[in-house]
């Protein structure tokens, strides 16, 4: 069993004890464990199922790379699914619990799959779900979704809160290990400005473990003094807890920082995202240890060696009474001595090579203990959990020589630098014939903006191996850097670490080398998603070449650790069975982030009300305090109707047009884009922006223009008035301000430079207020004008003055979106709430109300007025809405003219507008829903002719009215056209004029 | 997230710039071309690799449209403009 040993625990204070609960049991800890090694302290070595098969796993590793441990901690708002045992911390009353099984841990419905795992083979889904095409909508995808996924999603919101931070530094070091402490301490004497992130709470890394010698004294003391040094000096912050989720173009490298662990009930700053511009970065993240791949090896209890040792040193934690150890390589040996020397059992060493080193052999013999070599794990014997491995030959095919019983399997099959962060940008890698593993070329290195390097890599992200060459490459690589930064060769005493050489590793990518498919289809590469030898090598015999390709038909390293484990294990194996070397196959692309980072960090502040910004207008806050019944418009808020007491917005919205139209109505126009044109060539520009003349139009004078892009489609719409002879005032939409004032400037600087015209973007500098009906120009003169002639001569349609109402300074326009008498006023956004507060007091005596925008759309569309986004889609041209009139035929040339030339452009089938009126005039024709003409085309499909583009009921004329796009329609008159409904019903409706009311205009000419 | 040399700005992330494609495409005569060579002046826009000469938009920033040379390959920046005030 796996248990807490008596003493040691580098991490640890004992003094200080934690209780938690796992799934319902409750157990103890102490200050500074994980959860895994305190799961691991209470004999929990089984912590979760795997995802496909749902097979029993335990905690195979102690850092980052866990693929098993992931666990639901907290509840409620505090719920986090999927954290990694390995790396949360453990605390005081945490409540833990393990995922993807059912009913329980122990006892898991799901594991059924297991048994049926040869049904289950690489590509299974693709292979199974295609046909019949119904089941999967009704029978395969609602299964799968119940079983797929980790773990459960939070239902409460999230109560703590994340945040952003920007930093600029010289040096950016990643990796707080001995590589990185002492190139930290050489840039930091050379003044530069650095910054040292650590993934893990504590400096050292695995020298912190592997008690190794630097200089006179051990790794763990020259780890104290080089952080005790540089936290004395202001140029360096060092960081711990912070992971290096990803290096993008330009030294721009994106970390995460855990600041709290959870444990504080209240709302809380949880984690915070660094965004941080380095001129040089320094990768010195190390090595992830390599499984190895045998019959069994996803048993609970078959770890890491390296991961056995870390729980033994680190947290007191013995994970077996009797561990076998399993090995290519000298390395594991540490955890055989380790063991051993904590008075724990270990039977034997199996090592795969034919011989080990002299001194090594006689070393671990003397313990005690025995080394087996030429030897493999046939298979591990047990259920849950270890009971004991099945020793082979590793030349042969698995047949059993002896039996051991144990109840730990360490197991190192070698070294994997961690080159993700260097691959992020475009580093390349090579593959090191000696060692075997990939590890940064760096003759290819990530390049910057100048088109140098702008990352290095150092110590065993680098390929080194021992302690000696692993510090001494520290202090190289910050040497070139610092060169590279400062100009100047720095001196730096390089301190050493001593160590001996080890022996040659043996490449083993599964065992024995002979293994039968009987035991390559228990032999696990992928833990978490359960792809095993069996797979990778049927994906090959199917004809997936492609490291690419394998990995999803198998999902090799699909899975939340992202293949940490798996993939070289995986491409080896691929290599294999398509007997291409590994450097041949290649590795898959590594792509941010390095560790899975939560959707709060990545979030931060941009929740709630600051999500996305509303603009407001200056009558915002009295229409919300007014009945206003907000709709989103652009960024805008605008109110779609007024609501009363006891009124649906139905009768509230036909209330608003009947009064309107009767007496008088005030509109919040402020949303109206306003741009000023003005220069020696605006005139010029204008004729070129808009479809219609602009250089002809008077002072004083306001023209309804369209523009359109170059491909001719119709793009917006507004009035122009021309202040003076070299100004004019743009009105757009309200969505389309932001937009059309680029689209200004864009042609501007970029083609037509030399012209001398200035934009100028004044939406929210002035609101514009409308007041609209056959008694607006009462009202307005009741509020008292000064300066301004309000007369139909005076102010005739389509014309504008400058003065003031009410003493405040407006400029007013006698323009109409809805066939009445109608001023639209704009006042300095500032006197906006004063103005309409007057008009509404002098308006009393004319029951003047405010309208929304629903009654805006419902006037306009009775007088067939277009509007952008609804009458047009992004392939409209202003001739297919019966817009000729405002299309220049003298112009030369204008933005979309010469694509409105083309010959398809005029084609006779082009849709059109046209008005509808539903044979039953109750009923409304559904936004969107088309025509059709009875015929079918080649695939069955009825040929559509046109499509209603608005459809309302007007209270003006109580009946249905819509505008549609239809083929060739004004020429269609009195036809009557079929809608299909979605129920399998057909409305049938009309065609018309698309002016329903007042064509001659006799309401707006007053 | 590339480092952008805006005249009047200086340096800047390239999230606040928008992209405007490669200069050096002239726009046609209107009245001087077919239908087809109009709609490959507008559809077909070049995609060079290598050393380009590109158009950006400081659009988050001070509105100026430049012209920067990137390498399309490395994101290396050749040139930048002269620095405005
Ligand atoms: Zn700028």
């Amino acid at each position: 069993m796996s248990s807490r040993l008596s003493t040691g625990g580098k991490l640890i204070d004992r003094s200080l004890s934690k209780e938690f609960m796992f799934n319902g049991r409750r157990l103890k800890g102490f200050e500074g464990d994980t959860l895994a090694s305190a799961l691991l302290a209470n004999d929990q070595v089984m912590v979760g199922r795997s995802f496909k098969y749902h097979r029993p796993r335990g905690i195979v590793a102690s850092g980052s790379e866990e693929p098993n441990a992931l666990m639901e901690t907290g509840s409620g708002s505090k719920l986090e699914p999927n954290q990694r045992a390995t790396t949360t911390k453990l605390f005081d009353g945490m409540r833990v619990k393990s995922q993807n099984h059912w009913p329980t841990l122990e006892f898991d419905l799901g594991a059924i799959n297991s048994t049926f795992s040869k049904f289950f083979p690489a590509g299974f889904y693709y292979k199974t779900f295609i046909h019949p095409r119904f089941a999967w909508k009704y029978l395969f995808e609602p299964i799968i979704r119940k079983a797929a996924g980790l773990g459960n999603a939070p239902k409460e919101k999230d109560c703590d809160t994340y945040e952003y931070f920007y930093a600029h530094v010289d040096l950016l070091i990643i990796g707080g290990g001995i590589a990185g402490l002492a190139a930290a301490s050489s840039a930091v004497k050379s003044g530069l400005k650095v910054l040292i992130v650590e993934q893990n709470d504590y400096w050292g890394g695995r020298a912190i473990v592997d008690e190794i010698n630097i200089e006179n004294g051990s790794g763990s003391d020259w780890i104290y003094q080089q952080v005790k040094s540089l936290s004395n000096e202001k140029n360096v912050n060092l960081r711990l807890n912070m992971m290096a989720a990803g290096v993008y173009d330009h030294g721009y490298v994106l970390l995460h920082e855990t600041l709290t662990d959870g444990s504080n009930k209240k709302m809380e700053l949880r984690q915070r995202l660094w965004r941080v511009r380095a001129k040089q970065t320094i990768v010195a993240t190390g090595a992830i240890e390599r499984p190895l791949a045998f019959a069994g090896n996803d048993l609970p209890g078959v770890m890491l060696a390296s991961a056995v040792r870390d729980y033994l040193v680190n947290f007191g934690v013995s994970c077996g009474d009797r561990t076998v150890i399993v090995t290519n390589n000298d390395d594991a040996y540490r955890t055989a001595i380790l063991m051993k020397n904590a008075g724990l059992e270990v039977p034997c060493i199996i090592d795969a090579r034919p011989s080990v080193s002299e001194s090594l052999s006689k070393q671990v013999q003397s313990l005690g203990i025995k080394i087996l070599t030429g030897k493999a794990v046939s298979t591990v014997t047990g259920s849950k959990r270890v009971e004991g491995v099945a020793i082979c030959s590793h030349a042969g095919s698995g047949e059993v020589l002896e039996t051991v019983a144990c109840d730990c399997v360490a197991m190192s099959g070698g070294w994997s630098p961690v080159v993700h962060l260097w691959s992020h940008c475009g580093g390349k890698l090579e593959w090191d014939k000696k060692n075997y593993m990939f590890k940064p070329d760096l003759t290819s290195a990530p390049l910057g903006a100048n088109g140098e390097g702008m990352l290095t890599v150092a110590g065993t992200a680098n390929g080194f191996l021992i302690s000696r060459d692993v510090l001494s490459d520290g202090y190289t690589k910050s040497k070139e850097i610092i060169k590279a930064l400062t100009g100047k060769v720095p001196k730096i005493s390089m301190e050493k670490a001593h160590s001996g050489d080890e022996s040659e590793i043996l490449p083993v990518w599964f065992m024995p080398q002979g293994a039968t498919r009987k035991l390559k289809s228990k032999t696990w590469l992928d833990f978490q998603n359960d792809v095993k030898v069996s797979d990778v090598e049927l994906a090959a015999q199917e004809g997936f070449e492609s490291v690419e390709h394998t990995k999803r038909y198998t999902t090799l390293g699909m899975a939340t650790d992202q293949g940490k484990l798996s993939n070289i294990n995986g491409l080896a194996v691929l290599s294999n069975s398509l007997n291409v070397s590994i450097p041949d196959v290649g590795t898959t692309t590594f792509r941010p982030p390095f560790q899975p980072i939560s959707l709060g960090a990545i979030a931060g502040e941009a929740r709630h009300e600051l999500f996305k910004p509303i603009r407001k207008t200056s009558i915002h806050n009295w229409i919300n305090a007014n009945g206003g019944v907000w709709e989103p418009v652009a960024d805008w808020r605008r109110p779609f109707c007024f609501q009363r007491n006891g009124e649906s917005i139905k009768e509230a919205v036909e209330r608003e047009i009947v009064n309107t139209r009767t007496n008088c109505g005030i509109l919040d126009a402020s949303t109206l884009g306003k741009i000023l044109v003005k220069g020696p060539d605006a005139a010029r520009f204008l004729d070129m922006i808009y479809t219609n003349v602009m250089s002809n139009l008077k002072v004083g004078k306001c023209r309804y223009g369209l523009m359109c892009s170059e491909n001719g489609f119709l793009s917006d719409d507004g009035v122009v008035a021309r202040l003076s002879d070299d100004s004019y005032l743009c009105h757009t939409t309200s969505g389309g301000s932001d937009r059309i004032h680029a689209h200004m400037e864009e042609w501007l600087q970029t083609e037509w430079w030399d012209w001398k015209v200035y934009t100028l973007n004044l939406t929210e500098q002035f609101s514009q207020i409308a007041i609209v009906g056959p008694k607006a120009r009462q009202l307005i003169e009741k509020m008292g004008v000064d300066g301004l002639d309000l007369s139909p001569e005076g102010l005739p349609f389509m014309g504008f003055s400058e003065g003031f109402i009410a003493g405040i300074s407006v400029r007013i326009f006698r323009i109409s979106f809805s066939g009445e008498l109608s001023y639209e006023i704009a006042v300095p956004a500032l006197k906006a709430q004063e103005f309409w507060d007057l008009a509404l007091i002098s308006g009393e005596e004319f029951e003047v109300m405010p309208y929304g925008t629903e009654a805006l759309h419902v006037m306009r569309a009775e007088k067939g007025f277009i509007m952008i986004g609804d009458e047009t889609d992004g392939t409209v041209i202003p001739q297919d809405l019966g817009l000729d009139w405002a299309i220049s035929k003298k112009k030369e040339d204008f933005i979309g003219k010469r694509a409105q030339m083309r010959s398809f452009m005029k084609s006779e089938n082009r849709w059109k507008l046209v008005g509808l009126k539903t044979i039953d005039p109750s009923v409304v024709l559904p936004d969107g829903c088309y025509a059709v003409d009875g015929e079918s085309n080649s695939y069955g499909h009825k040929n559509m002719i046109g499509r209603v583009t608005s459809s309302y009921f007007s209270p003006t004329l109580e009946r249905s009215i819509a505008l549609a796009l239809v083929e060739n329609g004004p020429d269609r008159m009195n036809e009557i056209l079929n809608f299909p409904n979605l129920d399998g019903s057909v409305t049938k409706a009309a065609i018309c004029d698309p002016v329903f009311f007042d064509k001659e205009g006799k309401n707006q000419n007053v | 997230m590339l480092l952008i040399n805006c005249p009047f700005c200086k340096e800047r992330n390239e999230t606040e710039f928008v992209y405007g494609g490669p200069v050096g495409v002239d726009r046609p005569d209107p009245n001087a071309v077919a239908d087809q060579e109009w709609v490959d002046f507008l559809t077909l826009v070049p995609n060079p690799t290598g050393p380009v000469f590109e158009k950006w938009w400081h659009a988050r920033g001070c509105g100026e449209w430049f012209v920067i040379c990137r390498d399309t390959v490395t994101h290396e920046i050749l040139e930048s403009p002269d620095e405005k005030s």
